[in-house]
């Protein structure tokens, strides 16, 4: 595959690339490329190759064959101090050394600058002090790198590569051990960093929600090929996600980026009623019990739809805003003939869903058990 | 903020210019103390004027200053110098703080070449001469350290490397034993007095022949102090910042083979400097850094040593031990010390 766009002036690019380990061949075809600033994700299932290729572009593993440019250059006709002052690695090599301290493992990605003993220069040490404060880390900088959690650390794995000023940031699954709150600030580290310096981000990440909103692309890797690359409003869409992950394309939400397990399998047992979100805690109690359920009458808009969609039975909606016609509000009571239970959740009602409380008079005058919140739910399950 | 850091730091290059300090004036201190112990008592005054060359050189004082205590003396620093820097380099390379500087298979390679030599040769000749038995353990261990190089390229992780030192370790034992079962009783005596280590055969040449081995070779660990920490960070990170981790790899294995390799031919293989002494000098400097810790390790070494070679010599004189005995008696212990407060700091 030919890169999409001309690599000449673009911070880093990759041109027919082959990654592989031992001369045999992993992924091929790889094109991808990075301008100054910009964002590249490379998801994909558990070992799909995304570690090998970053590995490649880092210049840790030789590729088979194609190149990895930086500026243009093949990367293998740079020097090692050369690729070291344009770009800094965050692998997974994870190694916590005794008795050094915060500062003392930031300082280290000066290594690039320092003479040949390493000491630090008035212009190192502000460099120094500049990236622990961008990752927040200042007031841990004099303890020792074994005694911090894993957030910190994690921190600290950044700040190291900022202080080489590199021009180009690779990392692999960066977010991995951190809280939702560290993500969150990391990666809004990461952004701003492409956005106020211009650095070009390449990076691994297992959560695809967050990858489709930081990246400027996404490489879809999938094995043995790259599945597929491109913005993320091309990436999220349609069945590529589940494609790429092997999973059957109802239970995720391309347009939520949301995952739903499974839905349960058997006969169907309880009606809900919803509409406005009021049904969700209802459809995710059944599906963690295990009982199957139908769902309606909603609007095809309505956030319940998201959740009921993955996992009801069966699901009845109107057409886009429209009210339910009779032949939908017949199709619910034969639905509610057959169920145990019928789930009233509590929606406000109004012009369009005027059916819903039409339904629930009739679910009880057919003597159906009615609950109205989970606690009733799970009474009546028990 | 930047002001706190400061004065931290300010705090950290006092204790480490306190620790220097001490190990210098210690230094002196044992070499003092040292000169003046043994069968023959010299008074501090009259060491002086032969140090200073104004004593009697036909004097007994004179000559047992000048031809078996003073090459002692240096021979024991020198040495002891080595292999404490020879151990830090190996639990550096290795990451492993066990790990101490005969786990390459060194020792065990001497041993055997000097088993060869005093068992298969030394019918030849009438009584092998201490040079032939300090170039046949040399040889050995320069071998076993080849060995370790060839495979240093070809395994991915370098525990690995640490089993393989350690079979050739077994094998080269393995061949040893095989010759004693061959032996003579007074060639097996030699060996075994060998393999318990002492610097009882100290001159000025084996002075000068380790001296030319060991210098260079410490400024060469010097001079690779900032690759060294890379590598400490992980090797592929040390890759990434521009360091040729494959060529540092086969350095650090050379450099701890020439420096151990000089212990084993010159004193034997004196057990446990290697590892008390790096664990003693991180403790006091509480820091890793190659930079400071290459000389940190190299000068506490020489300390260590010079005061347990005294230790041999004088505590059941005129009987001398072995300096393994003293190493490991007062070395094990040191390193169980430090390991415990080193738990309640982190644990508190």
């Amino acid at each position: 595959m030919a890169p999409d766009r001309d690599l000449t002036g673009l911070m880093i690019g990759t041109e027919d690339l082959t990654v592989g380990y031992n001369g045999v061949p992993l992924i091929s075809d790889i094109a991808m490329s990075a301008a100054r600033g910009e964002i590249i994700t490379l998801i994909g299932p558990n070992g799909s190759g995304k570690t090998t290729i970053l590995k490649t572009i880092a210049r840790q593993l030789a590729p088979i064959a194609g190149t990895v440019m930086i500026e243009g250059r093949d990367i293998r006709a740079l020097s090692g101090k050369q690729v070291a002052t344009q770009m800094a690695v965050v692998l997974t090599e994870r190694i916590r050394p005794d008795l050094m301290t915060c500062y003392e493992f930031v300082s280290a990605g000066r290594y690039p600058y320092t003479g040949s003993f390493g000491l630090l220069t008035d212009k190192d040490r502000e460099v120094v002090s500049a990236a622990l404060e961008l990752v927040n880390a200042s007031e841990i900088s004099e303890r020792y790198v074994s005694e911090i959690s894993d957030g910190q650390y994690q921190r600290l794995l950044i700040a190291r590569a900022v202080c080489q000023e590199p021009e180009i940031i690779v990392l692999d699954e960066p977010t991995s051990f951190l809280d939702i709150k560290h993500k969150k600030e990391l990666l809004e580290i990461l952004s701003g960093m492409s956005k106020t310096k211009g650095v070009s981000v390449i990076m691994s990440l297992h959560e695809i929600d967050l990858a489709e909103r930081i990246s400027d692309r996404i490489v879809c890797v999938k094995g043995d090929r790259i599945a597929a690359y491109g913005t993320p409003d091309e990436i999220f869409t349609g069945s590529t996600i589940p494609d790429l992950y092997g999973i059957d394309s109802g239970s995720y939400d391309a347009l939520l980026g949301k995952l739903e397990l499974s839905a349960p399998e058997g006969r169907m047992r309880c009606f809900v009623i919803g509409g406005n979100g009021t049904g969700i805690p209802f459809y995710r109690e059944l599906q963690k019990k295990g009982i199957p359920f139908a769902a309606g009458i909603l609007m095809p808009n309505d956030i319940d739809v998201s959740v009921a969609s993955p996992l009801a039975g069966k699901l009845i909606c109107t057409d886009l805003f429209m009210p339910a016609d009779d032949a939908l509000r017949h199709e619910a009571e034969e639905l509610i003939d057959t169920m145990d239970i019928v789930a009233v959740c509590g929606c406000p009602e109004g012009e369009y869903n005027r059916v819903n409380g039409e339904l629930e008079r009739y679910a009880r005058s057919a003597g159906k058990t009615i609950v109205r919140s989970l606690e009733e739910l799970r009474e009546e399950l028990a | 903020m930047t002001g706190r850091i400061k004065t931290e730091g300010n705090r950290d290059a006092l204790r480490r210019s306190m620790v220097f300090l001490s190990f210098v004036l210690l230094l002196i201190a044992a070499a003092v103390w040292n000169i003046r112990s043994g069968s023959v008592n010299i008074s501090l005054k009259e060491t002086l004027e032969i140090l200073s060359g104004h004593g009697d050189s036909e004097s007994t004082a004179y000559n047992v200053i000048w031809k078996i205590r003073l090459p002692r003396i240096m021979l024991s620093a020198i040495l002891g110098g080595a292999l404490s820097l020879s151990g830090f380099l190996i639990q550096t390379f290795f990451r492993n703080p066990v790990a101490g500087p005969f786990v390459l298979g060194i020792s065990s390679g001497a041993k055997m070449f000097l088993a060869i030599a005093t068992i298969a040769v030394s019918g030849l000749f009438a009584d092998m001469p201490v040079s032939a038995a300090v170039a046949a353990s040399f040889a050995g261990s320069v071998m076993s350290m080849l060995v370790v190089i060839l495979f240093t390229g070809k395994v991915r992780s370098m525990s690995s490397l640490l089993v393989i030192g350690m079979m050739i370790s077994y094998i080269c034992s393995a061949v040893t034993d095989l010759l004693i079962n061959f032996a003579n009783d007074s060639d097996i005596v030699n060996l075994t007095h060998w393999s318990m280590g002492s610097f009882s055969a100290a001159s000025w040449q084996s002075v000068r022949i380790s001296a030319l081995i060991i210098i260079p070779a410490f400024f060469a660990v010097l001079a690779s102090s900032k690759q060294m920490e890379a590598y400490s960070l992980g090797e592929g990170y040390a890759g990434s910042l521009g360091v040729d981790t494959g060529r540092l790899r086969v350095l650090l294995v050379l450099l701890t083979g020439v420096l151990s390799a000089s212990v084993a031919a010159f004193a034997g293989p004196v057990s446990f400097v290697g590892i008390a002494v790096p664990h003693i000098c991180r403790m006091l400097l509480k820091t890793e850094k190659p930079i400071l810790m290459i000389p940190a390790t190299f000068l506490c070494g020489a300390v260590f040593c010079m005061l347990c070679d005294l230790a041999a010599r004088m505590l059941f004189s005129p009987t001398e031990l072995s300096i393994s005995t003293v190493t490991s008696a007062v070395g094990a212990p040191i390193v169980i010390w430090l390991m415990l407060t080193r738990r309640n700091r982190n644990g508190s």
